[in-house]
């Protein structure tokens, strides 16, 4: 019995081990790949034999000396994804707690609201929108980007379901203390709530780090584009921009998975949120 | 405080009445949902009736005709029916792998068989992280035409001749399912293995006690236990799946060969945005949304959710 139990051990770790090697493969040659000439790497592809003589960091002195419009795209992704980590948090948590500690009139039709926005892709409405920002005139701004991720059902549904469980009694004790509505839930009940928010930045911050479609229709100028949007300009045929483009693309992994790598508990909590049925 | 607060306010009794209202009890639960209510109004409601309205439009700049239906009778066209057969096959594939692959993978996690669970999950999960768009530059260079490319080498291995991935209709959709698949796995992994965490460890005891093997575990508890999880994951990749578009996107920027890689939100892009016949794009979206909506009904459906009204 505990022969067949070590062996079936080996082979499952075994399994498991050769498939999270292929998941990590890719990335792993990404990383490689940087590091190759961008003439070769044009020519032949990524290749089962690594040209290792060939290997340098001339493409990162590229990127960092003259790289053309790279940093601009890496600054508007920065600003993107900070203005819609801050202000979805504000707003959605709001909406949230609200759902979760106040029983008032359109509370329920509100909740209901909010899954079907769930349930409808956005995709469904970028044309309508995308008519609506050349109205506001926001077309090639920040704003056109940041405005529809403002209020992210996922997070409302998020906040709510982590305020209700809550402890109702210290809004009472508050309310004795004169303290109003607004302040029990900027002082006392958002500071309880701080690990939800931690989980929701992350979730709202990845998705606007990698989201492509919509800044691709609003935004308009080069040195306007982020990060996905402005790689994606990269991929010709022609391949004359594979030096900014593997080492980019490098640079734009690299602060997610690190940051992963400290807060891999709010990264799996914000990825998961619609499988927590409560 | 208080006292001081107080009087500070009847000092300015003027502010005092709009102080008060948005303190009373009865508004303040208004105020906080306010931004849901806005955004909902202006964009979602808003761009939604005015996508319904645009689909019966012929949409110039300052200039704008009703034309009834004829957009609606120009969709059903050869273009159309490939990128809908596209997604559908797509939606078909990624739902059942990203169904599968990730129970199966999730209960060897789970189980007492293997070791550093932690690590696995980890790297597992890390593709998740990257954007589509990043993953998809390795995935063009791993799969070139050349022979020396990495895939070509491979699949040389079995004896096949070097592959143009990117340029048949079978290796275009092998390529997008399989980004797909590369990064979405360990979220699903993710999903299966929190829904175990549910599975009482009594019912495996009591299994074991009867000399239940490892599959018969598998088919009469884990299976059925995981029912819930599993309807959630399905729902999540169908509708993923038919929003797809940056998988298409990477590979194809310009527009594939033949439209191998044409999805329906890429022709609502290709029609809406390059062609510029925004009242065409906004039919295409409303059938879309038809579709997902007949979905997710089905779905519902299926799982009981309607019936016990959640």
């Amino acid at each position: 019995m505990l022969a067949r139990d070590r062996l079936l051990t080996t082979i499952v770790t075994a399994a498991i081990a050769l498939i999270a090697i292929l998941a990590l493969f890719p990335l792993f040659s990404l990383m490689l790949s940087s590091l190759r000439p961008s003439s070769e790497l044009m020519r032949n592809g990524i290749t089962l034999s690594v040209p290792f003589d060939q290997l340098n960091l001339n493409n990162y002195t590229y990127i960092f000396t003259e790289a053309g419009n790279y940093w601009s795209w890496y600054m508007n992704s920065i600003m993107i994804s900070a203005a819609t980590i801050i202000l979805c948090l504000f707003f959605s948590s709001m909406v949230g707690y609200a759902l979760a500690v106040y029983d008032f009139k359109g509370n329920r039709f509100i909740f209901i609201l909010v899954l079907l926005i769930l349930m409808v892709p956005f995709e469904i409405l970028m044309l309508p929108l995308y008519q609506l920002m050349i109205g506001l005139q926001m077309i090639d701004t920040y704003l056109a980007v940041i405005l529809p991720m403002m209020v992210a059902p996922i997070a409302v549904f998020f906040f709510r379901q982590y305020a209700s469980g809550l402890p109702k009694d210290l809004m009472e004790s508050a309310r004795m203390d004169g303290c109003t509505e607004y302040g029990i839930f900027f002082r006392i009940m958002a500071p309880l709530m701080l690990p939800s928010f931690a989980a929701m930045a992350i979730l709202q911050g990845l998705s606007s780090w990698n989201n492509f479609l919509w800044p691709l229709v609003v935004l308009r100028s080069n040195t306007m584009f982020t990060l996905p949007v402005g790689l994606a300009t990269l991929l010709t045929p022609y391949g004359n921009n594979y030096d900014i483009l593997i080492a980019g693309s490098v640079m734009t992994i690299l602060p997610v998975v690190i940051l992963f790598l400290f807060f891999q508990r709010y990264f799996i909590e914000g990825l998961t949120v619609g499988g927590v049925k409560g | 405080m208080i006292e001081r607060a107080a009087s500070s306010t009847e000092s300015r009794r003027s502010k005092w009445s709009v102080k008060d209202f948005f303190l009373s009890k009865k508004v303040v639960p208004y105020v906080f949902v306010s931004p849901f209510i806005i955004s909902f109004l202006l964009l979602f409601l808003y761009p939604l009736i005015s996508g319904v309205v645009m689909s019966f439009q012929t949409i110039l700049p300052g200039q704008t005709t009703f034309i009834g239906m004829s957009n609606y009778e120009r969709i059903f066209n050869p273009t159309f029916f490939k990128a809908l057969s596209n997604t559908t096959v797509y939606v078909i594939l990624t739902t059942v792998i990203l169904t599968i692959l990730p129970m199966v993978l999730a209960t060897m996690l789970n189980s007492k068989f293997v070791r550093f669970s932690n690590i696995f999950r980890a790297s597992l999960f890390i593709p998740a992280l990257t954007s589509t768009i990043v993953a998809g530059v390795v995935f063009r260079l791993m799969f070139g035409e050349s022979e020396s490319s990495l895939a070509n080498t491979v699949v040389g291995f079995f004896g096949v001749e070097p592959l143009e991935w990117k340029f048949g209709a079978a290796t275009g959709m092998f390529l997008m399912v399989l980004l797909c698949t590369w990064k979405w796995l360990g979220v699903n992994i993710l999903y299966f293995m929190a829904g175990l965490a549910n599975v009482p460890k009594e019912l495996y005891e009591a299994a074991e006690m009867d000399g239940a093997g490892i599959l018969n575990k598998f088919r009469h508890i884990t299976l059925p236990m995981l029912k819930p999880i599993t309807v959630y994951v399905v729902t999540i990749t169908i509708i993923a799946g038919f929003r797809m578009y940056e998988e298409s996107y990477v590979f194809w920027p310009e527009g594939s060969p033949g439209n191998i890689g044409l999805t329906i939100v890429g022709y609502i892009y290709q029609q809406g945005f390059r062609m510029n016949d925004l009242g065409f794009g906004a039919a295409i979206g409303v059938v879309l949304m038809l579709i997902i909506f007949i979905i997710s009904i089905l779905q519902l459906s299926l799982s009981g959710a309607l019936k016990k009204g959640e």
